[in-house]
Formats: structure tokens, C-alpha cells, sequence
């Protein structure tokens, strides 16, 4: 699946940090950094990093 | 016939418990009804970004998620009564709608000053409607506002105020600091001083006691008699829970709806709360039923209440551990942010600086017989990372009853 950020809407809050930590990070200058390519497996805490985020800007896409 | 399950409420915890139930295997109908024309949508930027025109209103609407395709929504109606006797609710048409299964997320409503006064131009902040007409108010120039209520909603839409260049903001509390009674004293100075040199002006430590005007509001009388002048005026003093169609049925309507620890109703299975109406014990925390009126709730409740509905629904029950979420939540005032996670309320009374200075970038430590339950930063980006550290031992910890 691919995971999208509107990275206009995003804050940095970094509640996906916590939900989805293979797939978000925070780089040393607190940014959201992701991986977009990202496996199946991790669907489920992929679905949890978009609802928890703030600002509603992390799409899935397939 | 098919099976109904019956969402009340078309906020964020009815679209989330709706999509919950489809991912806890419910195949059976589901029925949202909600008051707003609206489909569910993001409240927070309502105060912020929204208000300020920094972000349009389309934007606030949620993405149901593709499961939950097949969800009917009645919108613009609401639910009037309850039997749950007889596992039925009444819409305001008279339509009735049998269920199987019911969800409770009807809610709140903001809780008005009941003062003598005009009510043209006072204004409250809970729905797209009320933002929208705000706004309106808030950029014609020179515009005087009085924001009574010094907590999260009043000191934001304070600071959205400065920042959109009202002529001048006065926000009204009967504490001696803005948001004392969920941070405590010392963040409530941090934020007094930081509002004060950005140019919010404050009457602390007194209540409204009317307001001025004939047909519209012109100024606001505090209790010493004191006029603030005003052209528009903000209410922000707490909600109330939009619970009167439960009446009837012998449940603990108290303070919402009172909930055990699975988030059912009333001692009966088939019935469930969300999000801020719900009043549940937290087996985090000390096991005393409270609302969280904290953004990550809907979402936390929806996926635990799911859960148990749609176990209960299909013949089992959920072996799950009883509701535990750690709280979180955020608000944006001028440049900074509030960041919280855990329960600072529960530690109010032992409040220490973990990180920082309350001039600049802290992270504050709340306890409770010595224990870290809750840690809030304030400040930039740097501080509220900082308060993240702490989550990981705020999350380790048994409850407070073990």
C-alpha cells in the first residue's frame, strides 16, 4: 500500500510516531519524515497513524 | 431482517465507531443520524486555523474509511427519545428506527451565560455554522471581543482574534489564571504572561454579571460593575452533554452518560458511549467514571466500544482488558503549542518542572502520590518532543488502584 502525507496540512504533531513507528519518524529538527512504500503487514498500525492524526493528513492509498 | 446497529451522533466518535464496527467484523446495517447537515468533520481548527481563514471549512471534513462505504447516514435530524426496553429510538419526524445494537455519541453542546442581556453577537464555537458566523464578526475592523472563559477554546480563539487584528481581545475568567483549572498554577502564569505580550487582555478573578445593549451587544458588565466595551462576544464556558433523549430509561445521566468499564450503558450490552459524552473509569488511572473532553478520545472509545458491541452482536463477548487509554491532547495559542499526554488533572497538586524554563520552552511533570500521571509542554516544536520522551513511561505504569 502507499501512504500519503499532505505535508501543507501537517503540524508535526507526531501522533503517527507513536501509532507507526516503521513508518513515521521525526528528524532531529522535529519534521515528520515517512516511508511511502510501505507493507501490508503494517496496515493496520498504518490505519491507527491516520486516525490519530491531528491535522487528518495521512491518506492510504490501496 | 436485517441487523441494525444505531449510531447517535455524527460527530467524529459516530463516523469512528460506525468504521470501528465494520473493522470488528459487524456486517449487520448501521444507521448514523446526526443534527448537523453535515458529514463528520475535524472540530480543533474551528478555534485556529479555520477562524483565522488560514484553512477553508471544505477542509475539515473527515474521510470515512472504505469499509464503512456502506453506512447510512441521516443527517440533519436528530434523535428525540429512546426506549431501550424496547431497542428503539424516534428521530424528530416521528420515524422510528429499531436496533440491535446502539451507540451513544451524541456529545456536547457549549453551555451558555444565562445573564440578563441581548443575545445578538454573542457567539459559541462548536460547530462549522457557529465558526463560520464568528469569523464574519471577528474581521470586520476594529472589532472589540470579550471571550469569556479563559480555557482551551477561550484562549484560542483569543489568540486567532489578535492574530486576525481585532482591535481589542479581553478574555474573562473567574480564576486567577487563563486555563488554571485543567494545567494547574504554574503553566496558567506561563500562559497569562505569553498572552499579555502578544496583546490579549485579561478581567480575572470575576464572572459576567449581563450584558449591555439593546438589540445587539455592546458591552459586557463584569461583577464589580465594571462595562467591557464589546462588539462581539464569545462564550466559552464549558459544554453540556446533549444527553435528554436518553431521559426515560433509568440511567446515570448525571454528568453524560455513565459508562462501565467496556463502555456499555446501563447495564445493557447492546448499548454503548463515545467520545465526550461518554463518562467512563480509565483502569489507567484511579477507576472514578470522568468525560475526557480531549480530541483522541473519540477515536480511543470507538475502537474499544466496537470491539464489545460487535462481540456482544455476534454472540460472544470481548475478552478484552477493561478501557485504558492514555489521553492526549494538543492546542495551538499564537506560536506555541500546549502539548499534554496523560492526565494532568489527576496531578494538579504536585505539579514540577521536568524540562526548561516557564519563560521559554518547559515540559511540566504532574503526580499523584509521587507518580508521574500527566506531562504537558509548552512552547516550540522542541518542547512538546521532549514531553514525547515521558510517553513511554506513562504508558508502562499499572493503575493507580493496583
Amino acid at each position: 500500500m502507499k501512504v500519503v502525507v499532505d505535508m501543507i496540512k501537517c503540524q508535526d504533531h507526531g501522533q503517527c510516531v507513536f501509532a507507526a513507528p516503521d513508518v513515521f519518524s521525526m528528524d532531529d529538527a522535529g519534521h515528520l519524515a515517512y516511508v511511502s512504500d510501505v507493507d501490508e503487514a503494517l496496515r493496520d498500525e498504518v490505519e491507527e497513524a491516520a486516525d490519530v492524526c491531528p491535522l487528518q493528513a495521512i491518506r492510504i492509498e490501496g | 431482517m436485517t441487523r441494525r446497529v444505531v449510531v447517535a451522533g455524527a460527530s467524529m466518535g459516530g463516523l469512528r465507531a460506525a468504521e470501528q464496527l465494520r473493522a470488528a467484523g459487524w456486517t449487520g446495517a448501521v444507521t448514523v443520524v446526526g443534527d448537523e447537515p453535515h458529514m463528520p468533520y475535524n472540530r480543533p481548527p474551528l478555534s485556529k486555523e479555520v477562524l483565522s481563514g488560514k484553512a477553508p471549512f471544505e477542509s475539515l471534513a473527515f474521510t470515512p474509511k472504505a469499509a464503512a462505504a456502506d453506512v447510512e447516514w441521516r443527517l440533519g435530524t436528530r434523535i428525540t427519545a429512546a426506549r431501550l426496553d424496547e431497542r428503539v429510538v424516534e428521530l424528530a419526524d416521528g420515524e422510528r428506527l429499531s436496533y440491535d445494537g446502539l451507540v451513544v455519541a451524541t456529545g456536547m453542546r457549549p453551555r451558555r451565560l444565562r445573564c440578563p442581556g441581548p443575545l445578538v453577537g454573542r457567539h459559541t464555537v462548536r460547530t462549522l455554522a457557529d465558526a463560520q458566523i464568528l469569523r464574519d464578526a471577528l474581521i470586520r475592523p476594529g472589532a472589540r471581543v470579550v471571550v469569556v472563559g479563559a480555557g482551551f477554546i477561550g484562549c484560542e480563539v483569543a489568540a486567532t482574534a489578535v492574530g486576525l487584528g481585532a482591535g481589542q481581545v479581553t478574555v474573562v475568567d473567574p480564576l486567577p489564571l487563563p486555563m488554571a483549572g485543567p494545567l494547574g498554577d504554574l503553566l496558567g502564569a506561563a500562559l497569562l504572561r505569553r498572552h499579555e505580550e502578544r496583546g490579549v487582555r485579561f478581567a480575572l478573578g470575576t464572572g459576567v454579571a449581563g450584558f449591555e445593549g439593546d438589540r445587539r451587544v455592546t458591552g459586557v458588565v463584569l461583577d464589580d460593575g465594571t462595562v467591557l466595551p464589546a462588539d462581539v462576544v464569545v462564550e466559552s464556558v464549558g459544554s453540556v452533554a446533549n444527553t435528554e433523549w436518553l431521559d426515560g430509561n433509568g440511567l446515570d445521566l448525571s454528568d453524560g452518560v455513565l459508562t462501565d468499564e467496556h463502555l456499555r450503558v446501563g447495564g445493557r450490552p447492546e448499548v454503548v458511549a463515545v467520545g465526550d459524552v461518554a463518562r467512563f473509569p480509565n483502569a489507567r488511572y484511579d477507576g472514578l467514571p470522568r468525560r475526557v473532553e480531549h480530541w483522541s478520545i473519540p477515536t480511543d472509545t470507538a475502537k474499544h466500544a466496537a470491539k464489545v458491541l460487535a462481540a456482544h452482536l455476534g454472540g460472544t463477548e470481548a475478552q478484552s482488558a477493561p478501557f485504558a487509554p492514555l489521553p492526549t491532547f494538543w492546542s495551538d495559542q499564537h506560536e506555541f503549542r500546549l502539548q499534554s499526554f496523560g492526565s494532568p488533572l489527576l496531578g494538579k497538586d504536585d505539579v514540577r518542572i521536568l524540562d526548561g524554563d516557564p519563560d521559554d520552552d518547559v515540559v511540566v511533570g504532574y503526580h499523584t502520590g509521587g507518580r508521574l500521571v500527566g506531562v504537558v509542554a509548552l512552547g516550540g516544536q522542541s518542547a512538546a518532543m521532549r514531553a514525547a520522551r515521558y510517553r513511554a513511561q506513562l504508558l508502562q505504569q499499572p493503575a493507580l488502584t493496583a
